[in-house]
């Protein structure tokens, strides 16, 4: 809500400003230094925090933050064995699923601390946050959506072997209709690049809109339901970038099917 | 016409039209869950989730058509 009450203040003086881009904040040995980058940093120094943090305090019999937080991973485990089928599957793409769905989840949830939009610079009337949503920026969704396209192709390719791999699109036995049913099979791999990344930016960036806008006529208490909504649908798009990722890997490393 | 107001009525235009067909979509996709889960109520865990799978998907179509309208306004 301080967060609201500072952007209305904002909004009063210059009308609504919305950017699409993630404002550049410096440039740093010719990289330039976005916010959105600046935020990620700092979730990932956190989540790196935390890591060496509890490190020590694993123990053999679990306490009871240790025992949920081991069957919350068991749940996930589970679900990726039961996904892809036999467990060294499992273990070897678990590490990015989960990562994926903590990194995601973590920087989604962080953006609803107070200090997110309203802490940043004055450059005469013009302002720009220090910092912003890591995931409002299109640049860190492409990456993961990258990462999660590349293992993908990667994972098929390791387990079937590029030929049989190769022939889920390339299918010239199957006639004519097998080439075409080839090429549209590409086309929707990579369509997934765009997919991937476009659903958690677009859900991410219209939710930091749609707040902007409720805090622009009535700061004080109606954000409220829609940052709890906002919270929810960062929850369920980190839950859903993971959970596709899994499926996509699925799909590519099943067998081909056979001629109908 | 200027150049403000036909970007406002082209992001009008591009999202109202856009939303839609998710919209529809997602109306046939809750109504059919739903009546999975009225015959089968033992499956209704795996029906949820599944749904929501099928919910955040027909949703990015949405979110393509709002990205669109803001690629429009503001760039």
């Amino acid at each position: 809500m301080c967060t609201a009450l500072g952007r209305a203040f904002l909004i009063m003086e210059n009308g609504i400003h919305i950017a699409l881009s993630a404002e550049l904040l410096g440039t740093l040995w010719g990289i330039p230094i976005t916010n959105a980058l600046v935020t990620t940093w700092a979730s990932m120094a956190l989540l790196f925090g935390l890591v060496f943090l509890l490190r020590r305090k694993i123990k053999l019999i679990p306490g009871r933050i240790q025992t949920a937080v081991e069957w919350g991973l068991e749940v996930v485990a589970n679900y990726v064995e039961e996904a892809l089928g036999s467990p060294e599957r499992a273990r070897r793409y678990f590490p990015l699923i989960a990562t994926i769905f903590i990194f995601v989840l973590f920087l989604n949830e962080l953006a609803f601390l107070p200090i997110f939009g309203s802490v940043g610079f004055f450059h005469g009337h013009e302002f720009t946050p220090l910092l912003r949503p890591g995931t409002a920026d299109l640049n860190t969704t492409l990456a993961l959506s990258i990462i999660a396209f590349l293992t993908i192709e990667i994972s098929g390719i390791l387990t079937l072997g590029v030929l049989k791999y190769g022939s889920k699109f390339v299918n010239f036995k199957a006639g004519f209709i097998g080439v075409l049913v080839g090429i549209v099979e590409l086309i929707g791999n990579l369509a997934r690049l765009i997919s991937l990344s476009f659903r958690l930016f677009g859900n991410i960036f219209a939710g930091e809109v749609l707040i902007l806008v409720i805090s622009s006529f009535a700061p004080l208490l109606a954000p409220l339901p829609f940052i709890l909504f906002e919270m929810f649908v960062g929850f369920l798009q980190a839950i859903i970038f993971a959970l596709l990722t899994l499926a996509f890997i699925q799909i590519a490393v099943a067998e081909p099917h056979e001629a109908h | 016409m200027e150049l403000e107001a036909a970007k406002t009525l082209g992001m009008a235009i591009a999202v109202g039209f856009g939303v839609l067909g998710p919209g529809i979509g997602l109306g046939i996709l809750v109504s059919k869950a739903l009546e999975a889960i009225g015959r089968n109520p033992e499956a209704a865990g795996k029906i949820q989730s599944t749904m929501y799978i099928g919910i955040a998907v027909t949703d990015a179509l949405a979110i393509f058509a709002l990205v669109v309208g803001f690629i429009i306004k503001f760039t």
